[in-house]
């Protein structure tokens, strides 16, 4: 049985005065304990707010969260704002883009973990501290009795992600959701951060969202990878499998228009053409269709739905890239 | 090859952005948002109502403010004020001058007070402001220093201080000691902006292309960074007509009470408050209201100027 | 493999340098350093950030060199002291022959037509109030570019064509494009004084990805159509391999290695360069799974403190207990301008010297 069962999840943002914005549209998804998860997709894909609505982080006001958010067989989305408080830290950690908001800067990064043990798990302050200070130590912060008197202010962009990391973990959760751990973080300190979040699902069985823009994490991270757009799952396959032979033709255009570390000098990218400022609403075709090279006519008209295509792969298009075009890809 | 990839790129962009209509600056959107905030509909509507008082209010008034009509009921033993009556619909006031037209035509001057007095401010703030925030080193160091002392002194204390140091007490006195007291806080705000402009992509971008320093104050970093002094600028309005009041209250303003100012005749009204109230609740009112009025424009057109909320 | 993908830049075979007439920028020892300021009424300087600290490189004419570090390493700072943003503390910065480092006031200012800059941030580095004609146009009369109205329009459509605009862009804001559309903008207001020399400060990286080729396509047609000259300044290894033939690494302010793009990757000399190209992710997962990642050890140390010796000895996995924490190795060149800053370059390359373990919990070598 999955961990976490994510079933026809929508999230829209209505405002008086303006027009109502569907950010996630009927996602749904399943994570299994011990397995890595990735949400891709570039901004506005509605990745960060489909981890929100997971967490229950967004705001009330304004907001419409419909669907189905099922965690060991309790619905999520039906907890109350107390219950919800209580569940998240337990069961559901999660680690932000930027460790710098989100670390409280008048509080010594010690005490906000110890707080976290304190409330979860009913220990003394005493031994709390103690607890937090191992953590430290597990996510890699050298002399961790210094660090934890010590302010977020005070440590290197790395060390803030490690200490929020280690504040995720405090309490051992099931579910770690990761949004853009690595997005501001130099090169170096990615591979330092990944690696760690690497070993941590190999060692303690929790399970990890992994939410990205870049492919290249997602190649090393992920067991499977759902790619967003437009607030939908438009492909969801093994990392192998969707590296291999990318289906959609959004998937594909992403992977040929990253520069790769490992490819010859002089080779011409391939771009999307457009921007997401281009997109059809998908009540009116394929929200893709206006930027896609492969589009049909019927693309225009009627969007495709999430369709299982072969094991393990789903795929939302009319017109999908063919063996024939692999080939010639591939050459 | 090359060209023909080009222009469908062209032909593709032309096509989904291909409106040839005018773009819209952010002035004309700030104003598209404004229009629909129901604050500054509100402020907006009582500025007009009491600019457009202050307009046809010598039509409306039915008296000379400056004559004693009601002079006979005045007693000055038991401090006894005309009661409104048949063509005073307000009475009189202390000295039997019509109340109603005095409140009618002191729009005029409250109104001309704070807005000369908010002009000369906002004119000698923009220039420490400029001067601090373009030049910066010693020259900002300089004035802000100025602007620092000049802060340091209670805004009321110095108002008072710098009217007392003119030996004739006039409206000019007023209009001054209030404008003195507006220009470090102008200053400050508009340097502050400057700086962060200075600091700015745009500003360094247009360096780079060897745009010459005048042109770059001037065009821009000046009209960025005015956006919240012009906010300020409609708050201080608010304040300009309370701190005229105050000054006016305590006796720094004109000697000669004939021509009507609120703030004037609410200072004068200061005796009567036990006995007569409503002689300083009409203009005590009128004062409110307008700053009110400049309040809400100005904090409406601050949320209409944030880039943030911009959509 | 090295010559073959050479072929593909065909138009750029000579070797950098040989010619002296074909260097359009040449650094010579190039010093920036930020003064750390205290105090209340008097300012007392406490120390100094040494964000550029004795860097030399040349960029050829019609080039394309990549300079890549990550954050902190003054490579922006390097940018901006190029283009004399910044003023230099010592050193020379020559362009076309000219000494600019000491250049001020007026020939300055003639001087800066020549060089352009394209920027990071598309929305803070085009001015809000302006419309795009106005914001194309203000380069050409700072020159005296803008003659005669007729063809200074004509002019400005044909930049915005080249860029891949339409040209009722013209009238439009800023704010009305997408992030794409402004870095085009952004590139067509370098162009507008036809430079030679345009330094791209990270000039995808706040992009979509989808919208980062759409980009680096655009930077390598117009230097064809342009002749130009870039200086590409990125944090991402993977986007200057692929725009430049010739990569700079910068740490801590230094230059640690510089050569032929394609040699940088096959054959990575110094330490760090060896750490950045293994953290480097790669969209393909065959390759993740088996690469060996070098983990470096803790952070970067201050600029305004840097390390004795080597700059980067107290992260080097291969940090030997002779010269490196006393002696600041030199960039020297190991052949065919392959130039290195470590004492152990060769020794490394050859394996005799092995990395060591680093305490910490991140050890060197494979994951």
């Amino acid at each position: 049985m999955a961990l976490l069962e994510v079933r026809d999840l929508s999230v829209r943002f209505v405002r008086k005065s303006e027009p109502t914005v569907s950010a996630v549209d009927g996602v749904s998804f399943d994570v299994h304990p011990g397995s890595t998860v990735g949400l891709v997709g570039e901004s506005g894909c509605g990745k960060s707010v489909t981890s929100l609505a997971i967490m229950g982080l967004l705001p009330g006001r304004g907001t419409e969260v419909t669907g189905s958010v099922n965690l060991e067989g309790s619905e999520l989305l039906r907890l109350s704002r107390r219950e919800f408080d209580r569940r998240r830290g337990k069961d559901l950690g999660m680690v932000f883009q930027d460790p710098l908001t989100s670390l409280n800067p008048v509080v010594p990064i010690g005490l906000q973990i110890s707080e976290v043990i304190e409330r979860h798990r009913g220990l003394s302050r005493r031994d709390a501290s103690r607890e937090a200070a191992k953590l430290l130590e597990r996510v890699g912060i050298p002399d961790p009795d210094r660090r934890l008197k010590e302010y977020s202010h005070q440590l290197s962009g790395g060390m803030r992600q490690r200490a929020l990391i280690a504040m995720a973990l405090a309490c051992e959760p099931r579910l770690l959701i990761a949004d853009e751990p690595t997005t501001a973080l130099d090169v170096t300190i990615q591979a330092q951060i990944l690696t760690l979040l690497k070993e941590l699902v190999a060692e303690t069985g929790t399970a990890l969202i992994m939410i990205t823009h870049d492919l290249g994490v997602v190649a090393g991270m992920c067991d499977e990878v759902n790619v967003l757009y437009a607030g939908r799952i438009v492909e969801r396959a093994q990392r192998h499998e969707l590296f291999s032979q990318p289906r959609h033709p959004y998937t594909a255009g992403l992977m040929a228009s990253v520069p790769r570390l490992d490819s010859p000098r002089g080779q011409r990218l391939a771009p999307i053409e457009g921007s997401v400022a281009d997109n059809i609403p998908w009540e009116g075709g394929c929200a893709f269709s206006p930027r896609c090279g492969n589009a049909l006519a019927v693309c225009r008209e009627r969007a495709p739905e999430l369709e299982t295509v072969e094991q393990g792969r789903l795929l939302r298009c009319h017109n999908p890239i063919g063996a024939a075009e692999m080939e010639r890809a591939h050459d | 090859m090359l060209g023909t990839q080009r222009k469908e790129r062209i032909d593709g962009l032309a096509e989904s952005g291909g409106d040839t209509t005018a773009g819209v600056s952010l002035a004309a959107s700030a104003w598209r948002r404004l229009r629909r905030s129901p604050t500054f509909l509100v402020g907006a509507g009582i500025i007009c109502a009491f600019v457009l008082l202050a307009l046809v209010s010598p039509l409306l008034a039915q008296h000379d403010p400056a004559l004693r009509l009601l002079e006979e009921q005045v007693s000055r033993a038991d401090n006894e004020i005309p009661a409104p009556q048949p063509g005073f619909p307000l009475g009189g006031d202390q000295y039997g001058r019509p109340l109603l037209s005095r409140v009618l035509l002191g729009s005029q001057q409250t109104l001309l007070v704070a807005l000369l007095a908010t002009v000369i401010g906002l004119g000698g703030g923009l220039t420490l402001g400029i001067l601090a925030g373009a030049f910066g080193g010693w020259v900002d160091t300089l004035v802000m220093r100025v602007v620092d002392v000049m802060l340091s002194v209670p805004s009321l204390l110095l108002a008072v201080s710098i009217g007392a140091l003119f030996q004739q007490q006039s409206q000019f006195t007023v209009i001054i000691a209030v404008a003195t007291v507006q220009i470090p806080i102008f200053g400050r705000l508009l340097r502050g902006t400057m700086l962060a402009q200075r600091a700015s992509d745009h500003v360094l971008a247009a360096r780079a292309l060897g745009v010459r320093q005048r042109s770059i104050v001037f065009r821009h970093m000046l009209p960025n960074a005015l956006g919240p002094v012009i906010v300020q600028a409609t708050l201080m309005l608010a304040v300009a007509i309370i701190d005229a009041a105050a000054l006016s209250f305590l006796g720094l303003g004109a000697a000669d009470t004939s021509t009507p100012e609120w703030g004037q005749m609410l200072g004068s009204a200061q005796n009567f408050f036990d006995t007569h109230p409503h002689l300083a609740f009409w203009p005590a009112g009128c004062i409110i209201v307008v700053a009110l009025g400049f309040t809400l424009v100005g904090e409406s057109m601050r949320d209409a100027l944030d880039p943030k909320k911009r959509r | 493999m090295t010559d073959s993908s050479r072929t593909i830049t065909g138009a750029e075979t000579s070797p950098v340098g040989t010619d002296p007439a074909d260097t359009l920028v040449e650094i010579d020892d190039l010093r920036v350093h930020f003064p750390i300021k205290r105090g209340i009424v008097l300012d007392r300087t406490v120390g100094h950030v040494y964000a550029v600290d004795g860097v030399s490189l040349r960029v050829g004419r019609g080039e394309t060199y990549g300079l890549v570090g990550e954050s902190g390493c003054g490579k922006s700072t390097l940018g901006k002291a190029v283009l004399r943003l910044e003023r230099p503390t010592g050193g020379s910065i020559r362009f076309d022959g000219t000494d600019m480092a000491r250049m001020s006031g007026e020939p300055l200012r003639r001087m800066r037509r020549r060089m352009q800059m394209v920027f990071q941030d598309t929305l803070s580095s085009l001015d809000p109030r302006q419309s795009v004609e106005s914001l194309l146009v203000e380069g050409m009369r700072a020159h005296g570019l803008d003659r005669d109205g007729k063809s200074t329009e004509r002019e400005l459509r044909e930049l915005l064509s080249s860029v891949g605009l339409p040209a009722s862009a013209l009238r439009k804001y800023p704010h009305e494009f997408s992030g794409g559309q402004r870095q085009r903008i952004g590139i067509a207001r370098a162009l507008a004084v036809r430079p030679d020399l345009v330094v791209a400060d990270e000039p995808v990286s706040a992009l979509d990805v989808s919208v980062q080729a759409q980009v680096l396509n655009l930077l390598e047609d117009l230097q064809e159509e342009f002749g130009l000259t870039y200086l590409v300044i990125a944090h991402d290894l993977a986007v200057v391999r692929h725009v430049a033939r010739r990569i700079g690494v910068m740490y801590l302010g230094g230059l640690v290695e510089e050569s032929d793009s394609d040699v940088l990757y096959e054959q990575p000399l110094h330490p760090y360069t060896r750490a950045l190209l293994s953290a480097v992710p790669v969209p393909e997962p065959e390759v993740e799974d088996q690469r060996e990642r070098i983990l470096l050890s803790g952070d970067l140390p201050s600029p305004a403190a840097p390390p004795t010796g080597c700059r980067f000895h107290t992260r080097c996995p291969w940090r030997q207990p002779t010269r490196c924490d006393s002696e600041r190795p030199e960039l020297r060149d190991v052949g065919g301008g392959h130039r290195v800053a470590c004492h152990y370059a060769e020794e490394i390359r050859d394996g005799i010297i092995t990395p060591n373990s680093v305490e910490g919990n991140s050890s060197a070598g494979v994951s």
